[in-house]
């Protein structure tokens, strides 16, 4: 069962990376070294952790996720088109004039997402809203927040981790996606982060780190939070940028590069032998 | 007109009364209960007052967060903070996204007189009419803001609501009927009309007892909603009056003068005048005295009237 259950999850991540390549190189936009770094994160909660349902998006017992890092629409989009909540041959508008798949994701046109992001430092204060208001109601649904980790040099994160903790809210769980680059440099070259779970601690929250890429992992962590009752949850997600493509991954310089054609067709082949 | 109140009295009792017969009412403030008076609303609902503490960025989040999960997020905080501090957030979380969260600046113009620039918010009115889907209002009196928060509640979307600490007279009666989007004709007159919300409400009307003393009609109208704006009534004084004076505590950049103007300047040009803080940051001084400072007073509309008149 659960061997079945990460095969699926493997096959899905490749196919939310193989999607985000195509929207990216049709597009001549896009971030494809987040949108990779990113997709076994987003297969293993859409396809076997969220509480969502495409056919009522906006059920009010539903798990929320929150895409901090927007800039990853491609990633996000092609898992949302997975998931159902809308067509998948709409991913082929990826920010063509008028598509409702913009650069960065648009609550109000797509179902499915919660709020709209792109400037970084937004998701996490919203999800720490979402998270007061189900206690409020006294529900048992969850929210979680995927952060870049260059994104967490805003200090709007760090008002919000403040505050998820003094109000004990076990039923938020961030991810930080540690690929350790953002856009000019390595995160610890621009501004360093580390020791990164340590400030996490040091906020009041529970830290764990895993490998963001193993989906066994990644499931075994779901299935154990909260970690502590009364505690907000951060999983320090170790990933590489640009993964499953060798020529992009670890590269500062793909943060938002578009492949060429002959790099498209690389970069897919890689793709469907591990698929394969 | 015996009186003067602080509208923040009335924006906190009719809240507590909206909280006691609907349970998403919630309020969010950045350590902003005494200054939002909502002290009284912690007694009666602590579990619905959420303090973020002092991060209005954070407080902003919170506010789309809460609206997400389908509370009625009233988010309060002195208005320098809430909208200098917090403008992306208000912009992407909650304009942007539609979240029904309602804003409520306090202390907003020069209120806080003495405190200086860093803490007047003379500017707000400016960027925050500049972002789409965002409704932008100026309650005059206590009056006029128990009957905007009730709107607010009952609008589903985003709102700004603007308010002052200074004491204000009522300029409405008991039977007035705020409507957003709606300017409210105080005074008719055809000779000259002035358009002002806020604080200087009551200030237009006292300008107006003196020009009819001297034998000028002045139309007032108290634009309290500044977006969306009442095209309509705009168009009607500059057709039926001529003659255009805005009154705004707020700079002259891009508030309720420049609204009025690009409405006046692209359907029928008339004269007018723009009265407000000319692009300056206050010298010390109290509120009051800044207002008469720079001519925001009786005296100071009268003359921009009469020039108008020449």
């Amino acid at each position: 069962m659960q061997e079945e259950t990460i095969a699926m999850l493997r096959a899905r991540a490749n196919q939310i990376r193989r999607s985000s390549l195509t929207m990216i190189h049709r597009a001549k936009l896009g971030h494809v070294g987040g949108d990779l770094s990113a997709a076994d994160i987003l297969a293993t909660l859409y396809f076997a952790v969220l509480s969502v349902d495409p056919a009522n998006p906006k059920s009010s017992t539903r798990d929320r996720f929150i895409m901090s890092k927007g800039h990853c629409s491609g990633a996000f989009y092609a898992t949302l088109a997975q998931a159902g909540f809308f067509p998948e041959e709409e991913l082929a508008t990826y920010m063509q004039p008028l598509s409702r798949l913009n650069g960065h994701p648009n609550c109000v046109k797509i179902p499915g997402v919660e709020t709209n992001t792109g400037p970084l430092g937004h998701g996490l204060p919203v999800a720490v809203g979402i998270s007061l208001a189900a206690k409020l109601d006294g529900l048992s649904s969850r929210t979680f927040v995927l952060t870049g980790d260059g994104e967490l040099q805003e200090g709007s994160n760090w008002e919000a981790a403040m505050s998820a903790a003094h109000y004990q809210l076990d039923n938020l769980t961030v991810i930080v996606d540690r690929n350790r680059l953002q856009q000019g440099d390595r995160t610890e070259n621009t501004v360093k982060l580390e020791p990164l779970a340590a400030k996490w601690r040091a906020f009041g929250w529970e830290v764990r780190e895993l490998d963001g890429h193993d989906h066994a992992a990644l499931l075994a962590t779901f299935a154990q939070l909260p970690f502590v009752a009364g505690r907000p949850t951060c999983l320090i997600a170790n990933t590489c940028k640009g993964q499953g493509v060798s020529f992009i991954q670890d590269q500062v310089g793909w943060h938002h590069r578009v492949p060429t054609d002959a790099e498209f067709a690389a970069a897919m082949l890689e793709l469907n032998e591990v698929l394969s | 007109m015996s009186g003067l109140y602080d509208c923040r009295d009335a924006f906190a009792s009719t809240l507590q009364e909206l909280a006691a017969s609907d349970p998403r009412v919630v309020v969010v403030v950045n350590d902003s209960v005494g200054s939002s008076k909502v002290g009284n609303f912690r007694k009666e609902f602590p579990e619905r007052l959420i303090n973020v503490g002092i991060a209005e960025q954070n407080m902003i989040g919170v506010g789309a967060g809460l609206a997400n999960g389908g509370k009625i997020p009233f988010v309060c905080g002195a208005s320098c903070f809430l909208t200098g501090r917090a403008l992306e957030q208000i912009k992407a979380d909650i304009a942007y996204s539609q979240a029904n969260v309602k804003l409520c600046g306090m202390s907003s113009g020069v209120a806080y007189g003495e405190l200086g620039p860093t803490h007047h918010s003379i500017e707000d009115l400016a960027w925050l009419r500049a972002i789409a889907n965002l409704t932008v209002i100026v309650p005059a009196d206590p009056i006029e803001t128990a009957q905007v928060i009730r709107a607010a509640h009952q609008f589903e979307g985003p709102i700004f609501v603007r308010l002052s600490r200074m004491p204000v007279p009522n300029v409405h009666d008991e039977n007035y009927k705020f409507e957003i989007g709606r300017a409210v004709q105080l005074r008719d007159g055809n000779d000259v009309t002035l358009i002002a919300n806020g604080t200087m409400v009551c200030r237009a009307l006292a300008a107006a007892d003196q020009l009819t003393a001297q034998g000028i009609a002045a139309r007032v109208l108290n634009m309290s909603t500044i977006r969306p704006l009442d095209r309509e009534a705009i168009i009607a004084a500059a057709k039926e009056t001529g003659k255009i004076v805005t009154i705004e505590e707020h700079t002259i950049y891009g508030g309720l003068g420049g609204a009025v103007a690009e409405v006046v300047a692209t359907t029928h040009p008339v004269p007018m005048r723009i009265l407000g803080f000319p692009g300056v940051f206050a010298p010390t001084g109290s509120a009051e005295w800044l207002l008469d400072h720079f001519g925001l007073n009786a005296a100071g509309i009268c003359q921009a009237a009469l020039e108008l008149m020449k």
